[in-house]
C-alpha cells in the first residue's frame, strides 16, 4: 500500500515528463481505436456488459449533442419572424377564425375536367355486390329474384319519388338515409353540420354513384353557405366537396372532410 | 271581360305615372334657403314644386353673385334633394305644401373626382401580408408597411418598386407621412419607431426605443401648428403615448394614464391629442405640457377607432387640388391654416368613436365631455370610422358586413351600404367628398355612389383579405393591399 500521495508529491517537486502533454493527446487520441479493438474481439459475459455500458454512453452522448443543437435553434427562433401578419386593428382577435383562401374556382374547375382528385382517401375497400345489395324474392310462390335492397347508407333527392313498388328495382330503405354529414374542414380544424346537396362520385362504380350510396371514400357536395367562402370575385361559395372518412354503416353518422 | 282586363289597368296606371313624373303643374311652394351656417340667402322665394337640384343650383349661385358657377348640394330636414323637390321632400317626407320649407345649401367640391374602375397594376414585392397603405400628403409618393418587416416606396409614375427599408425586426403595424411629406415614420411590432427619408429610401437615424410592447398608431403633428414637421406621436399596446421630437430623437412627452392599449391616436388642429383605448375612455391631451384635459366615458367596451371632421386638412396641410407647391415652410403654414380654418369652420372640431360594443358616439371634444349623439345601427363592432373631407358625413365600417353613412353635423344615421359579404375592414373617401371605398374581408374593394346610395363599382382582384386601402389626396388612384401580399393600383 503506498504511504501518502508519493506520486503528486514527486510531480510538485521534480515536475512531470517532458513529454507529458504530448503522450497525454496521443494517448487519448488512440482510445477510440483501442476501444474499437476491444469491442471487436470482446466475447461472452464480458462483451455483454461492455455492449450494454457502450450502449448507454451513446444514448447519453447523442442527448447532449441533440442538447447542443436545440440551444442554437432557440437562438434562431428568437430573430425569426412569425408567419401571418395581421394589422393592428386585429391584432387582439386572435381568438376570431382566419380562414386562407379557401377556394379557388379555376383549380377547382381544372380538377373536375381531367376527373382527377387528389383526396384525403385515395384508395377504398371494394364491396362486392352481395354485400352492397340483398337479394328480394318476390312474386306469388316468391320464385322472382329481380328486386335489390340497398344494405347501405343512401343519400337521396329532395324532390325524389319512388317508382311505383311493382317496379321498382332498387329499394332504398327510409331509415338508411341521410341528408346531413359533420364536415370538417382541414385547414380551421372546425366541423360543421352541412347539409347533403348531392352525391359526386361513389368510387365503388358509377352505379352506387346513381344510386347515391354513401360509404368510406364517396365524395359529396355539401352546402357551405352558412360558413361564408368567398371566391376571388366576391361571390359566396355555396357548394363545396367533400369526402366521406368513415363507413357510415357502422357508425350511424356521416362524417367527412372538405376538399380544399 | 277576361279580355278586357288587362287594357283597363294599363289605362288606370298610365295618369298615375304622369302624375308622379312631375311634368304637369303641381303648383308653387314658398321657400327660403340658408346656408349651414343657418345665414339666410335672399328674400323667401315662391318656387315651383318640381324644381330640381340643378335648377337650385343656377339661382343660389345668382343670389351669392358668384362670379363662377359652384356646385351645391341641398336638403330639408337633413334629406337630400336628389331627383326633384315635390318627390324628395313633399312627397318622401309628407311635408306640406303651404308650409315655409327651409332649404339648406352645402356647397360641394368645385372639382370631381373620377371614380377607378380597373386594376392598372399588381405589385408583388412584399413577401408577407401588407397592413397599411398610405399615399404621401401631396399624393406623389405611396408607402407600404408589411409583415416581412420592411416598408417599401413605390413609384407611382412607371408603378414599379423604388425602395425598400429594412431595419425593423418584426411586422411593420403603420406607416405615417409627415405633413410636408419629408419624413416617413413606421411603427412596428418590435416596440420601436423609425424614420425614413422618402426621397432617397435611407433610413433617417437609428430606432426611437421607449415602448414597452408594439406601436399601434402613429401621427404627426398639423403643419399649421409646427410648420417644421419635428413632433410626432406614437401610441402603444403598453398604454402609452410618446410625443418624440424627430430632430433631437428624444422623447419629450410621454402619457400614460389609460390603463389598456391605446388604440387610435388623432393630432387636433387646436393642439389637442386624442387618444382612444380599450380601457373604453377617450383621452384629450394637451400636447404643451402633457397634462390630460379631459376624459370621455360612454363606450361599454374597448374604443377601435376615432375620426376627426378635420382629418383630411390635417392629413394634406398645405397641398390642395390645385396642385401649388408651398415655397416655403412659412407659406405652408399660412396655407395649411387657412384650410383648416375654412375645413373646421364656426364650430369646434367633431370627434366619432367607434367601438367593440357595436355604437359609435359623437363628440366635441374641445368643449365639453358629454357626448353629443349616441349612434347606434351596427350589428357587430366597428372597425373603422372616417369623416368626408368636407365634414358632412361620416362612414363608418363593420364587421356586420355594413358600411353605415352618417350625418356629419347632427350623427342622424342616413343610410346604410350593404353589397360586402364579410367583415368590412376599412373606408376612404375620395377628396371630393362624393365618393366613398371600403375594404373587406370577403377579398374585393367597392366604390359606392354617396348621392345615390348605391354601390358603384365592385373591385374584385385581390385573393385574400384587403386589409388598407387609400385613395390618393389628389385623386387619380387608389392603392390596396392585403393578405395576398400585392399591392394593387387602381385608376379610372
Amino acid at each position: 500500500m503506498p504511504q501518502n500521495e508519493y506520486i503528486e508529491e514527486s510531480i510538485r517537486r521534480h515536475g512531470r515528463r517532458l513529454d507529458y502533454e504530448e503522450r497525454k493527446r496521443k494517448r487519448a487520441a488512440r482510445e477510440a481505436h483501442s476501444a474499437a479493438t476491444f469491442a471487436k474481439t470482446v466475447h461472452g459475459l464480458r462483451a455483454k456488459l461492455y455492449n450494454k455500458k457502450r450502449h448507454a454512453e451513446k444514448i447519453q452522448m447523442k442527448k447532449t449533442i441533440k442538447q447542443h443543437e436545440e440551444k442554437q435553434a432557440t437562438k434562431k427562433d428568437a430573430e425569426a419572424v412569425p408567419e401571418g401578419a395581421v394589422p393592428t386593428y386585429l391584432l387582439d382577435r386572435e381568438g376570431q377564425q382566419r380562414a386562407k383562401i379557401l377556394s379557388n374556382m379555376i383549380k377547382q374547375k381544372r380538377k373536375e375536367k381531367a376527373g382527377k382528385w387528389t383526396v384525403p382517401l385515395p384508395k377504398v375497400r371494394g364491396i362486392t355486390e352481395d354485400e352492397m345489395f340483398k337479394v328480394i324474392k318476390t312474386g306469388k310462390h316468391k320464385t322472382k329474384q329481380w328486386k335489390r335492397m340497398i344494405t347501405k347508407p343512401t343519400f337521396v333527392g329532395e324532390g325524389f319519388t319512388r317508382k311505383p313498388p311493382k317496379y321498382e328495382r332498387f329499394i332504398r330503405p327510409m331509415a338508411l338515409r341521410y341528408k346531413k354529414a359533420n364536415v370538417t374542414h382541414p385547414e380551421l380544424k372546425a366541423t360543421f353540420c352541412l347539409p347533403i346537396i348531392s352525391v359526386k362520385k361513389n368510387p365503388q362504380s358509377p352505379l352506387y354513384t346513381s344510386l347515391g350510396v354513401l360509404t368510406k371514400g364517396t365524395v359529396v357536395e355539401v352546402n357551405v353557405s352558412e360558413l361564408g367562402l368567398v371566391t376571388t370575385s366576391g361571390k359566396v361559395v355555396w357548394g363545396k366537396y367533400a369526402q366521406i372518412t368513415n363507413n357510415p354503416e357502422n357508425d350511424g353518422c356521416i362524417n367527412a372532410v372538405l376538399l380544399v | 271581360m277576361a279580355t278586357r282586363g288587362p287594357p283597363k289597368r294599363k289605362k288606370k296606371t298610365n295618369p298615375d305615372s304622369n302624375v308622379s313624373d312631375g311634368s304637369e303643374n303641381l303648383g308653387n311652394i314658398i321657400a327660403q334657403l340658408k346656408s349651414v351656417d343657418d345665414e339666410p340667402c335672399g328674400p323667401p322665394l315662391s318656387l315651383p314644386a318640381n324644381v330640381t337640384p340643378e335648377q337650385l343650383q343656377l339661382l343660389v349661385n345668382q343670389l351669392l353673385n358668384n362670379e363662377e358657377s359652384l356646385p351645391y348640394a341641398f336638403s330639408v330636414d337633413e334629406t337630400e334633394i336628389i331627383t326633384s323637390l315635390h318627390k324628395d321632400i313633399i312627397v318622401g317626407l309628407n311635408k306640406s305644401t303651404e308650409d315655409v320649407l327651409t332649404i339648406v345649401y352645402r356647397p360641394q367640391a368645385i372639382f370631381k373626382v373620377r371614380a377607378v374602375t380597373r386594376c392598372t397594376s399588381t405589385l408583388a414585392g412584399h413577401t408577407e401580408a401588407i397592413l397599411s397603405v398610405s399615399f404621401s400628403p401631396d399624393g406623389t409618393q405611396l408607402a407600404t408597411g408589411s409583415g416581412d418587416t420592411t416598408v417599401r416606396i413605390w413609384d407611382l409614375n412607371t408603378e414599379t418598386p423604388q425602395f425598400t427599408l429594412s431595419g425593423h425586426k418584426n411586422w411593420v403595424l403603420c406607416i405615417a407621412w409627415s405633413p410636408d411629406g419629408k419624413v416617413l415614420a413606421s411603427g412596428s411590432m418590435d416596440k420601436t419607431v423609425r424614420l425614413w427619408d422618402p426621397s432617397t429610401g435611407a433610413a433617417l437615424g437609428d430606432s426611437l426605443l421607449g415602448h414597452t410592447k408594439w406601436i399601434t398608431c402613429l401621427v404627426w403633428e398639423p403643419i399649421h401648428l409646427n410648420p417644421s414637421c419635428t413632433r410626432l406621436a406614437s401610441s402603444s399596446k403598453d398604454g402609452t403615448i410618446r410625443i418624440w421630437n424627430t430632430k433631437l430623437r428624444r422623447t419629450i412627452l410621454s402619457m400614460s394614464q389609460h390603463t389598456a392599449a391605446v388604440t387610435c391616436i388623432k393630432w387636433g388642429g387646436d393642439g389637442l391629442l386624442y387618444s382612444s383605448s380599450q380601457d373604453k375612455t377617450i383621452k384629450v391631451w394637451d400636447t404643451k405640457e402633457g397634462k390630460l384635459v379631459r376624459t370621455l366615458e360612454g363606450h361599454g367596451h374597448w374604443v377601435n377607432t376615432m375620426a376627426l371632421s378635420t382629418d383630411f386638412v390635417l392629413r394634406t396641410g398645405a397641398y390642395d387640388h390645385t396642385n401649388r407647391v408651398p415655397k416655403n415652410e412659412q407659406e405652408a403654414q399660412e396655407w395649411a391654416l387657412k384650410r383648416y380654418q375654412e375645413a373646421k369652420g364656426t364650430k369646434p372640431e367633431r370627434l366619432v368613436s367607434g367601438s367593440d360594443d357595436f355604437t359609435m358616439f359623437f363628440w366635441e371634444p374641445s368643449t365639453s365631455k358629454k357626448p353629443v349623439a349616441r349612434l347606434t345601427g351596427h350589428q357587430k363592432l366597428v372597425n373603422h370610422v372616417s369623416f368626408s373631407p368636407d365634414g358632412r358625413l361620416i362612414a363608418s365600417a363593420g364587421f356586420d358586413n355594413s358600411v353605415k353613412l352618417w350625418d356629419g353635423y347632427s350623427g342622424k344615421f342616413i343610410t346604410s351600404l350593404r353589397g360586402h359579404v364579410g367583415p368590412v375592414y376599412q373606408v376612404c373617401w375620395s377628396s371630393d367628398s362624393r365618393m366613398l371605398i371600403s375594404a373587406s374581408k370577403d377579398s374585393t374593394l367597392k366604390i359606392w355612389d354617396v348621392r345615390t346610395r348605391k354601390m358603384k363599382f365592385e373591385l374584385p382582384g385581390h385573393l385574400d383579405e384587403v386589409f388598407s386601402v387609400d385613395w390618393s389626396p389628389s385623386g387619380d388612384k387608389v392603392a390596396s393591399g392585403g393578405k395576398d401580399r400585392q399591392l394593387k393600383l387602381w385608376r379610372n
